[in-house]
């Protein structure tokens, strides 16, 4: 275990350190840097643009940019926001528990809601309900996450009334409220956009589970259980089921990247101050440093949630522990 | 070839994904003979702003007094071709680059293969982001390039199994003892063997590309206003959500459209070319 462990982080490592490469290859491919202005470039003294870029090393050659800046991300140094005047790591970090909370929570109904109709579906297999079920998980598979946010916040934020329209928090009233007060404010800001970014992973998540548990079902030693006797509830509960439920855990490590990037778009469908729409701000800003960070810090996420991903396997299927 | 026709039309979901691909295709091409009005055409800044679809604009109309109908239908012409145009250069790439790791092997593979891993540990949207803020108002020709040019990964993989398994049958292994070289064999032996999961590949990519350019078009890094696109539409109607829900609405259903359309036509096509696949 612990070998494979290693093995695995050392691959882990390698990805990231590949990306930082890309990312800093992108960076020096694009035109320009950021005392390049195309506006206001009159107005700078060539020598401050000069000394400027000599202060951020820019003067130097691209292998030691290149190593300097390899440096400083082992550091924690994402460089610095010229629009927010601070550390892009602070930055971020500051807009990182909103993302993991709101990408937590759509996690949840992903699975929750995909498995369980998925389930359902292969349980009535070839019924109305099936095929309706088949064509709503098709629809919603097809529909972009960001006009589905939409949607909802016109229904339930706009003709219904029952759920606040963005934001994490009521800022007008929210220091006046009571903790449990203050708690149902954060509760209702979070209902739209994680059931948005979860819905879209629960079609996912039910399209994959339903083929799965339909395979299983086809076993010998599902018909084997049946032979036995045991009710078509206990056959389905505790042998297709939990049999189907190992692959999910793969479609746990790949559902990832699709909450980050849909967080990107649920987050600016609902002003939710996260890492996505900090992104997005960034980039309309020009602040390439916090953009750059941001896709990086994505990268890292997905690589651990994939770490994450091998390991549940291996504890959940013995099978695959012998193998490397 | 004329087997995997009949197999497809066989198929009631396929002759469906069929009939909604072809009129969509055709309303893209047809759109500036379709449109009542021209798309960005500010019909009456007055009494024309925000109104409810009727006769005379089935969609209704926009904060600038422009017909939305007139506007989803170029929106159409404005998403097919950038996504047609994106997965050809997308799909060449990955081909290429599949074909070069599955036939070299050895380091050459070992790198690829790992710059790919890389890549793909990006989410898209974040890799796009990067690309976008260094490379700003690109337009719809640098949006095509930057589509395509991040979007092969997935191809890439698909082809270099392909090859990996196509280099132990028979006719490969002959090919090769007769001594021809890794170019020869590529574009005679492999590629038209290829074809079939390109193909798909490329019809089941069509709906991604459309779903991302959407995503960056909203996000105001896409298509810039006021040429008429989907997700920049959609970013409009936002903005009036109470007044006027259906300049949201609309462009928004025509993306589900198309994209349950490709996705449908993509499943019937990998079906009807492997039957076993089932």
């Amino acid at each position: 275990m612990a070998r494979f462990i290693t093995l695995r982080l050392v691959h882990a490592a390698g990805i990231v350190f590949l990306v930082a490469t890309l990312t800093f290859f992108l960076v020096h491919l694009s035109p320009g840097d950021p005392f390049t202005t195309s506006s206001q470039g009159t107005l700078i003294p060539a020598e401050v643009v000069e000394q400027q870029r000599r202060n951020f090393g820019m003067d130097q050659p691209v292998y030691v940019q290149y190593l300097r800046y390899l440096g400083n991300i082992v550091r924690g140094d994402f460089g610095y926001s010229f629009r927010e005047h601070r550390p892009a790591a602070q930055a971020i970090a500051e807009r990182v528990p909103n993302t993991l909370l709101l990408a937590a929570t759509a996690l949840v109904i992903t699975f929750g809601v995909g498995v369980l109709v998925g389930a359902l579906q292969a349980a009535k297999e070839g019924s109305p309900l099936d095929d309706a079920l088949s064509l709503l998980t098709l629809t919603l598979y097809s529909m972009p996450v960001f006009w589905l946010g939409v949607m909802l916040l016109l229904l339930f934020g706009v003709q219904l009334g029952w759920l606040p329209v963005g934001g994490v928090i009521d800022e007008a009233v929210h220091p006046f409220l009571s903790p449990l007060g203050r708690l149902t404010d954060r509760l209702a800001h979070l209902v739209l956009p994680a059931l948005t970014l979860g819905l879209m992973g629960a079609a996912a998540t039910a399209r994959f589970q339903r083929a799965e548990m339909l395979e299983v079902i086809g076993q010998d030693f599902v018909r084997t259980a049946r032979a036995k006797g045991l009710t078509p509830r206990g056959v389905f509960l505790r042998h297709a089921l939990r049999n189907a439920l190992l692959p999910a855990v793969t479609l746990f490590g790949l559902s990832f990247p699709l909450l980050l990037s849909g967080s990107v778009l649920v987050e600016t469908v609902f002003a939710w101050p996260g890492m996505g729409k900090l992104a997005v701000d960034a980039i309309h800003g020009r602040d390439y440093a916090v953009v750059t960070a941001v896709a990086i810090i994505a990268a890292v996420m997905v690589v651990l949630g994939n770490l994450l991903a091998d390991l549940l396997y291996r504890v959940v299927d013995p099978r695959t522990r012998s193998a490397r | 070839m004329s087997g995997t026709l009949h197999r497809l039309l066989r198929q009631r979901r396929a002759r469906v994904a069929m009939a909604l691909v072809a009129l969509l295709c055709l309303a893209a091409a047809l759109a500036p003979w379709l449109v009542p009005y021209e798309p960005t055409a500010q019909l009456d800044l007055v009494r024309g702003q925000y109104l409810a679809p009727s006769a005379e604009h089935p969609f209704g109309t926009d904060f600038y007094s422009r017909d939305l109908l007139s506007r989803v239908l170029y929106g159409a012409r404005i998403s097919l071709a950038i996504a047609v145009l994106s997965v050809v250069l997308s799909v060449t790439i990955g081909t290429a680059v599949g074909l070069t790791a599955g036939l070299a092997g050895g380091v050459v593979d070992a790198v690829l293969m790992r710059a790919i891993d890389a890549a793909l540990a990006v989410p898209r949207v974040f890799l796009l982001l990067v690309v976008l803020v260094l490379w700003e108002n690109v337009g719809v020709v640098g949006l095509i390039a930057i589509l395509g040019l991040t979007s092969w990964f997935d191809a890439s993989r698909i082809v270099r199994a392909e090859v990996l398994s196509l280099k132990t049958r028979e006719f490969v292994v002959a090919a090769r003892a007769l001594g021809l070289g890794p170019p020869r064999l590529a574009l005679r032996h492999l590629l038209p063997n290829l074809a079939a999961p390109i193909i798909v590949t490329a019809t089941l990519g069509i709906g991604q590309i459309i779903l991302t350019e959407a995503a960056l078009s909203y996000l105001g890094l896409g298509v810039s206003p006021p040429t008429p696109s989907w997700g920049s539409i959609i970013a409009e109607g936002q903005q009036a959500l109470a007044v006027a829900p259906w300049v949201a609405a609309f462009p928004g259903v025509a993306i589900v459209v198309t994209v349950v359309g490709f996705s449908l036509l993509g499943d019937g096509l990998r079906d009807a070319i492997d039957p076993r696949a089932r």
